[in-house]
């Protein structure tokens, strides 16, 4: 995906998948326990904890556990963010819970993610669960999935269980278009092929886990092979005398690269102009670039005065972005309120808000079964294709080709919720 | 202050060949994107500064995303007065050097006008900071308050927003936050609510020293090793000062210590550490097997959940 930009810089996103019952928290907790992540005290608070609730020894899967209401009731109630590192790599977790609101809380986790880890119980082999969390990383735009089939202990470490379990989850993925699963037996609840190699499946001849996690290419140069795309946030016009020329427009490079000469064009106005300058601040003030990529926050100066301001898109001459006043796109409902299709709602595209209104609901894709069904509303958790219209031009791609320039939110202006995620097809 | 007479600051020294560099610039760009999108959204925002690392980096980060212009929002800090004076002076040299606008809202002036009443005048003066931020945030109408909060700092700060909502009381309910999707931050709020907003959510503590050293970034003296008097209790060492003496059965005495965070002195304890460079304290950090607020704070002490109860009431 063009928006891969943080494996090039030594990192890795991974969005996780299962539920409690899979041992989700026990296998994150096991990643952080033996990559040396888990400090003593947070230990010997879990430790408490366990005693507290009459266990013996370390609960791994309450070092995930946050909030008061997570631990009164043993469930995970939102998605949490966990950080580790080895001397190979950067790793920020977000960790979606299972149950109630899955797929708003898995759609949020996954949107910032390069890989997602799916989790199945080796006794329950494939559940309606497993498909589900594989359709929303694939709905998201996540080719790279690592499926842990867990509790191989429970199955006394059979290959056979094993490989038909991936026999039968590689052909489904291949189906819904994920075309990199790698299968991992795990043991979460006693290391087995996490950190270490595990002695009791010799017959497994990859990498362990987190060893696979450090060495995993996410086809990062792709962010900066896209076509070049920077979304205005703001103009920059010092006051002071000595600048009065100045004009520069400050945003992210959310894909492809810039040098100054460059051709360019402003969408949607569409005036064409050239990158003049590439400016970052050090501390003995501003600095010229000879080149700058997909995920540099920069100032540009551009060739001739141009009525610019935030919410413009400047994109390369060779390869636009589409302006386009009505769309397809796949929603994802996340507000308790269902859609009200004779609403305008604020929709925010990049630095840009403009009005927008659901035109027609196309269908809902039902998201145990990949099937589209057809439906006339959209609530909760609901995932569905629809037709929207803004009152302005958007500059946009699909989201299949960048997950940037392809992606929205949708903003109820009475209660400012955020009330849906959106991908734009075409 | 029985402090050993150190420089105010410290410049740190010749940076070393940066270890993956590359991350940090990842996370750089994240919180200038972030610390813009502020800025052309949000009417009136403030940065949080108290003359720790963490609003440190933030400070060097607002450099990068607006200079050479001024920064659109002033800096604030909440000061109990139980503060330790050399990060005090940091504070104030740092942003005269900056040039930028600070305003200090002082808790013995909520004492005095009765907005807080302590149960005992040697209380902790920690969670009513609170109470002077919110007075502050409705004293001036601010919509958004940058802060220097990382998720790896604690186990509810996990679970929050980058962009987080607070209600007309200034509560945050973790229950019900706005989903957060790639990065599209929705920062509308209406009159009377505002933002939090923690442009360095993603950083770790080793993130930060690491950047701190890369940036040569000057931080206060007590972040190095220097002799203090310090009292030796169950939680940890406590700085010995004119607000914690030694009780009954308690005696002062001289260790090498450095701070790991910077509070009141009446809750932050610091670390026996023989580190006096920035990169002493980052192989330091790189070994830890104890997080920074679990060695440091004894108002995370209290209970399981002190953090998530304080931040609902307001808290940073």
């Amino acid at each position: 995906m063009p928006d891969d930009r943080s494996p090039v810089r030594g990192m890795l996103r991974i969005a996780t998948a299962g539920s409690v019952d899979d041992g989700k928290s026990t296998l994150i907790g096991r990643l952080l326990y033996d990559s040396k992540s888990v400090f003593e005290d947070q230990l010997s608070a879990v430790e408490r904890s366990t005693r507290k609730r009459g266990g013996e020894g370390i609960d791994l899967s309450l070092l995930t556990d946050g909030l008061i209401a997570e631990r009164e009731q043993g469930i995970t109630i939102d998605v949490a963010y966990r950080y580790f590192a080895t001397a190979r790599r950067k790793f920020i977790i977000a960790d979606s819970p299972g149950h109630e609101q899955y797929t708003r809380n898995m759609v949020t986790g996954a949107s910032t993610a390069d890989l997602a880890i799916l989790l199945i119980d080796a006794r329950k082999g494939l559940l309606v669960q497993s498909r589900r969390h594989a359709l929303i990383a694939s709905l998201l735009g996540l080719q790279h999935v690592v499926v842990a089939v867990n509790k191989m202990d429970l199955v006394d470490y059979q290959e056979s269980v094993f490989r038909s379990i991936e026999q039968e989850f590689r052909t489904f993925l291949g189906h819904i278009g994920i075309t990199d699963a790698r299968f991992i037996p795990v043991s979460a609840l006693d290391g087995d092929n996490v950190v270490d190699p595990s002695g009791h499946m010799p017959w497994y001849t990859g990498l362990p886990l987190l060893e696979l996690l450090e060495t995993v290419d996410t086809d990062s140069s792709r962010a900066a092979g896209a076509p070049f795309r920077f979304p205005v946030q703001q103009c920059h016009r010092p006051r002071a005398q000595a600048q009065a020329d100045f004009r520069g427009y400050m945003g992210r490079i959310e894909s492809g690269t810039v040098r100054p000469g460059d051709a360019v064009v402003v969408q949607p106005s569409g005036l064409r102009t050239r990158v003049k300058d590439i400016l970052v601040w050090q501390t003995d003030g501003m600095h010229s670039l000879p080149s700058a990529m997909a995920g540099d926050s920069v100032t540009l100066v551009l060739a001739d005065e141009c009525d610019i301001s935030r919410g413009d898109m400047i994109a390369a001459q060779t390869a636009p972005t589409t302006n386009a006043r009505e769309f397809d796109a796949l929603l994802c409902w996340m507000d308790s309120e269902a859609l009200d299709p004779g609403r305008k709602y604020l929709l925010k595209h990049t630095t840009r808000n403009v009005p927008a209104r659901v035109h027609s609901i196309t269908s809902r894709i039902d998201v145990n079964s990949g099937n589209e069904v057809p439906t006339q509303s959209l609530g909760l958790n609901d995932m569905a294709r629809v037709r929207l219209q803004v009152q302005l031009p958007l500059a946009l791609d699909r989201y299949a080709d960048n997950r940037v320039t392809g992606s929205f939110i949708l903003i109820d202006e009475a209660s400012n919720h955020t009330v849906a995620a959106g991908m734009i097809g075409r | 202050m029985n402090a050993i007479a150190e420089p105010l600051y410290r410049e740190a020294p010749s940076a070393a060949p940066a270890l993956s560099a590359t991350h940090l610039d990842w996370l750089e760009s994240e919180a200038i994107h972030i610390m813009r999108e502020v800025a052309a959204e949000c009417a009136n925002p403030a940065l949080l500064f108290s003359g720790g690392k963490d609003s440190i980096v933030l400070l060097r980060l607002a450099e990068k995303a607006f200079r050479p212009g001024r920064f659109p929002f002033p800096l604030l800090h909440i000061d109990t007065e139980h503060n330790f004076p050399e990060v005090i002076e940091f504070r104030d040299r740092r942003a005269a050097e900056l040039g930028e606008q600070l305003i200090v809202r002082s808790l013995d002036d909520s004492i005095a006008r009765g907005r807080i009443r302590l149960r005992s005048p040697d209380e902790s003066r920690n969670r009513y900071q609170s109470i002077t931020l919110l007075d502050a945030i409705t004293e001036f109408g601010f919509d958004a308050c940058f802060g220097g909060a990382r998720r790896d700092e604690e186990k509810a700060r996990a679970k929050e927003r980058i962009f987080s909502f607070r209600d007309p009381f200034g509560q945050w309910d973790p229950k019900n936050q706005r989903p957060e999707l790639w990065s599209l931050y929705n920062t509308r709020v209406h009159p009377g609510e505002h933002m939090r907003v923690f442009p360095i959510s993603n950083w770790t503590e080793l993130d930060v020293w690491q950047y701190i050293e890369r940036e040569r970034l000057a931080v206060p003296s007590i972040y190095f090793a220097h002799e203090r008097e310090v009292i030796a209790r169950p939680g940890g060492l406590m700085p010995t000062s004119h607000l914690v003496q030694p009780r009954p059965g308690e005696h002062s005495e001289h260790r090498t210590v450095r701070f790991r965070t910077v509070g009141d002195m009446t809750c932050t304890a610091p670390v026996e550490s023989p580190a006096t460079t920035v990169a002493q304290i980052i192989a330091e950090t790189a070994t830890s097997r104890i997080t920074e607020r679990g060695a440091t704070r004894m108002d995370d002490q209290t209970s399981e959940a002190s953090m998530e109860l304080r931040k609902k009431e307001g808290y940073f």
